[in-house]
């Protein structure tokens, strides 16, 4: 396999708070190649954000990404660089776009300087230069008399438009690598397709690859090629599209999958996956699914799962893979509680 | 924005109202007689001539009118202890106090923003508190006694600049522009550094709360993303949303910044709006007061004012109304 | 069954505090025993003239360590039991403000609507008016004003900021959960505001009261100083700075003596404040150096 873009080797990445601490990355791997769009997707509070923002080195105390981790990007370990090294990486080489447009532009600068402040950072353009070329990304992203929209402000535009222009934002130096955190999550449903369209277009356009951070697998069925199953702060499932979709082996996945509304379906209830996620300063022992999981039994309880391979290029963190005949429903071990 | 300036002024006027009517209650629920001062040519029928051409005589919702249009006029009446008309005694002292207020006022803005920033972008280091410490220890000072401290440091035990009142009173009627000027300048230093130096630390702190409120936000995470150096991310992004509080607290200060005249024109002999105050304390110059207390009153409205609309301009979000 | 309000977070202990806060309530706490075992600190009454020919105006000795004012009083002595009068005045004027502020601001808070921009445009009108210059221009007409209408005065001109602390508060409050339920089980208005939105406006409006009380010595200091504040013959830390002012140039530790005094204590009272809110606010900020974003990232 050629070497990957990107390849996160067990990253740990900890809250230290007068609580506890709170380690809402605990030993993620994952890979994603040059051109390729990895989807990572799971229930808030699984740790996908904070996988995100550790790659780009984004935590803040009390947060820690614990030494053990590594994160190689085209090679080098991103962890290693020093103060400057790393920002030459962020926005340049790897970029990011978050899930709230409207707080996470500034609200007293025009979209036109933000964006045109990325060549300025990192191309050392002049004012006028950069301006021109954040203009013409502002187009490339499909917004409109792009040059009079850039004299506005965040708050004149609509949400669908601010997502763009963070897109521009991101895509202003061609970076290899954007990393999409819920991308869509505060759209409107037909804005919704309209954005993943784009990206779509423009991954294509630069030939860069996509971490897309999501909990919506619809979304992650129309742009993922790979898709990780996060819970827990870590990966339980890992493998191609179509692959987890049609054999879905995690007891998560499943639940996932299974509580997906869908079209034409018989009008039964909802199905949920009864029970919450523990907090993440106290994962249970064993598999941290188990209290939810309808085929635990007494090994879940004592033994933390590794991620089996169940063929090339599926992976599974659960015992079913290794006792298969274990896969019997019964009520969950422990007293579910309906939150 | 038309209709913003409209709802201010409004406002402003009903306070000038409010504060008109409480001075008048003032005066006449004080006890003591206007006319009350004891001279062997006074005798009683001077007193009742005077009251009646004062209008004491009159029924009380009669001189409340009449009060009002005067107010409304600057007739502030007579002063006993200038001997002059109230409002000609303001007119002189008022710029000077304009003068010390404003130098304070820019003066303390500009390095309480600048020490700000310096502690938020230093924050944690031993450096940013200390600097914290310093600002507090200034913040706590009494106005008078910091007065008095620099006075004797810097106009006796190191006698390099002069110890009071506006310019030098016996030589400057004789000097030519440019040694009048320096004279000028010399004499508003202490006094200005003063105000200053207590103003400085209480902005300062303020300007430092809310870039720390600002940093946790959103927009500045994506700074961040965008390969900005922490600084520049402090310095562009926080600052620019920080200082639109700012704005409103530049007109939050004055009332603080009059009362801080008030004690520094004392002990450095400063004759503005503050010394003039103080001197009509022992006489009992009820105009002279009221006068002050309405005039302060007016500045303040008119700076809230003024810094309000500033806001409105610099916040983007409120401007395309 | 009313729902009791959130279980209330265990109060900040000593070992939160940070060094300085520390410090600052030993320096505190210093000052209050001193002022209430002033007799027993100095064998000299405040006003005792000593040897009005011998001993006025000496600089710092070992019979005096403060030395002596120009009325040849012990300045020691006076800024004991200066402390006395400046501490109980902050005190009472403050617990005037914090009370009168509480109620105002939780009743705007708790009602919102129009009685609430009613109540808060009367704030801003009052506001308005410097503080100082009221204060002056009722003192001087009202002149002498005994020290308990002082007190009244300094209470009642101080109490806008409290009031718009727990209005902020108390509107907060309103739409939480148990405030909801106590509303929708009948409770009157009242009751509510007494049980449930008070104790929890409890922890601000301590925090905002330490720095006022500070303010208070501080504007009481420059009242008396201005001759219009506490007379004569009570001393107050303020009152020594009346007869010194004509002679500081000549005998400095008059007026830095009780200067410092003042200084030190307002130091600790707004050093104990900003420690006390830094605890006690929900939002608490890490002071992190900057570099988190930096430097190689291995903790």
């Amino acid at each position: 396999m050629a070497e990957p873009l990107l390849a996160i080797e067990n990253l740990r990445t900890y809250f230290h708070t007068a609580g506890g601490v709170a380690r809402a990355v605990d030993g993620l791997s994952l890979t994603v190649a040059p051109g390729e769009t990895v989807g990572v997707v799971g229930e808030s509070g699984c740790g996908k954000s904070v996988t995100a923002l550790s790659i780009l080195r984004l935590i803040g105390a009390p947060g820690r990404i614990e030494s053990g981790s590594r994160i190689l990007f085209q090679g080098r370990d991103l962890l290693s660089l020093d103060g400057r090294a790393m920002r030459a990486v962020r926005g340049n080489r790897i970029a990011m776009i978050f899930q709230e447009p409207m707080t996470a532009l500034n609200p007293v600068f025009t979209v036109g300087d933000q964006v045109a402040e990325v060549a300025r950072i990192h191309a050392g353009a002049s004012r006028a230069e950069a301006w021109k070329r954040a203009v013409e990304m502002l187009d490339r992203v499909g917004i409109p008399a792009a040059g009079e929209r850039a004299r506005e402000y965040p708050h004149q535009l609509s949400g669908g438009m601010r997502q763009r222009v963070m897109i521009a934002m991101a895509l202003m130096m061609q970076p290899d690598l954007l990393i999409a955190d819920e991308p869509t999550t505060a759209l409107d449903v037909t804005i919704q397709a309209q954005i993943l369209e784009l990206l779509a277009e423009l991954q294509r356009q630069f030939g860069m690859s996509v971490l897309l951070i999501t909990h919506d697998f619809g979304v992650i069925a129309e742009t993922a090629s790979r898709v990780v199953v996060m819970y827990g702060g870590e990966a339980v499932e890992q493998a191609p599209v179509r692959e987890l979709f049609a054999h879905p082996h995690h007891p998560y996945t499943q639940g996932l999958l299974a509580a997906m509304p869908r079209l034409g379906a018989s009008r039964e209830r909802l199905q949920t996956i009864p029970g919450t996620v523990p907090a993440p300063t106290d994962w249970p022992a064993g598999c941290r699914f188990r209290d939810r999981c309808a085929f635990a039994w007494e090994r879940c309880e004592r033994e933390h799962p590794a991620l089996h391979q169940l063929s090339a290029d599926h992976a599974s963190r659960c015992h079913l893979a290794v006792e298969p005949e274990r896969r019997v429903a019964h009520p969950p071990a422990a007293p579910a509680e309906i939150a | 924005m038309g209709r913003r300036v409209a709802a201010r002024l409004g406002q402003a006027i009903v306070v000038l109202w409010v504060v008109a009517t409480l001075a008048f209650f003032l005066i006449h629920a004080a006890p003591g007689d206007p006319f009350g001062f004891d001279a062997p040519s006074i005798t009683p029928a001077t007193r009742a001539f005077w009251r009646h051409q004062f209008g004491y005589d009159r029924p009380l919702g009669v001189q409340y009118a009449r009060w009002l249009d005067n107010v409304a006029h600057g007739r502030f009446g007579y002063s006993q202890s200038l001997h002059e008309p109230v409002r000609d005694a303001i007119a002189q002292a008022l710029p000077r106090t304009l003068l010390l207020m404003g130098v304070a006022l820019v003066a303390a803005f500009a390095i309480g923003i600048l020490l700000a920033l310096f502690q938020v972008q230093h924050r944690g280091t031993r450096r940013a508190r200390w600097a914290g410490t310093i600002a507090l220890l200034f913040y706590s000072l009494p106005d008078f006694w910091l007065a008095m401290v620099l006075l004797l440091a810097f106009a006796y035990w190191v006698p390099i600049l002069p110890a009071g009142f506006t310019v030098d009173p016996v030589m400057h009627q004789y000097m030519a522009p440019i040694p009048a000027l320096v004279d000028r300048l010399r004499h508003l230093v202490l006094p200005a550094l003063t105000l200053t130096l207590l103003t400085t630390a209480g902005v300062a702190r303020f300007q430092r709360n809310e870039l720390l409120e600002v940093l946790p936000l959103d927009f500045i995470r994506t700074a961040r993303a965008k390969g900005l150096d922490e600084r520049a991310v402090v310095r562009r992004h926080a600052l620019r949303n920080a200082l639109l509080p700012t704005i409103t607290l530049a007109g939050l200060a004055l009332p603080a910044l009059l009362g801080g005249a008030v004690f520094v024109e004392k002990v450095f002999s400063w004759q503005g709006m503050g010394w003039l105050t103080v001197n009509a304390i022992g006489m009992r110059d009820y105009p002279l007061v009221m006068a002050a207390v309405i005039v302060a009153t007016c500045m303040v409205v008119l700076g809230n004012l003024l810094a309000d609309l500033a806001y409105a301009a610099a916040d983007p979000r409120l401007r395309a109304d | 069954m009313p729902t009791d309000g959130p279980r209330r977070r265990a109060g900040p202990g000593w070992k939160q505090l940070t060094p300085g806060a520390r410090a600052a309530c030993g320096v505190i706490v210093l000052f209050v025993l001193a002022a209430v075992f002033a007799p027993l600190l100095t064998r000299y009454q405040p006003w005792q003239q000593l040897d009005v020919v011998r001993l006025k105006s000496l600089p710092p000795s070992l019979a005096h360590p403060f030395g002596t004012d120009r009325f040849s009083r012990d300045v020691y002595t006076r800024v004991l039991y200066g402390a006395r009068v400046s501490l109980a005045i902050g005190a009472l004027a403050v617990l005037l403000s914090s009370s009168v502020g509480t109620l105002y601001g939780a009743v705007a808070g708790y009602a919102g609507g129009v009685v609430d921009t009613v109540m808060m445009r009367i704030i801003d009108t009052f506001l308005s008016v410097p503080r100082v210059l009221l204060l002056i221009a009722v003192l001087a007409l009202w002149s002498p004003v005994p020290l308990a209408g002082l007190i009244l005065l300094i209470g009642l001109t101080g109490w806008f900021d409290i009031a718009r602390i727990v209005r902020a508060q108390a509107m907060a409050l309103r739409d939480r959960e148990f405030v909801v339920a106590a509303r929708s089980l009948g409770a009157r208005p009242s009751a509510i505001v007494w049980r449930h939105v008070l104790p929890n406006v409890l922890a601000p409006v301590i925090v905002a009261g330490m720095l006022a009380v500070g303010n208070v010595i501080v504007l009481e200091a420059g009242l008396s100083f201005l001759g219009i504040g506490v007379r004569e013959p009570t001393a107050s830390w303020g009152t020594m700075f009346q007869d010194a002012a004509n002679q500081f140039v000549s005998s400095w530790w008059a007026v830095i003596f009780p200067g410092v005094a003042i200084v030190a204590t307002v130091l600790a009272l707004n050093t104990l404040g900003d420690a006390l809110r830094d605890l006690l606010d929900p939002r608490q900020l890490p002071a992190h150096p900057g570099s988190e974003f930096q430097e190689p990232a291995h903790g």
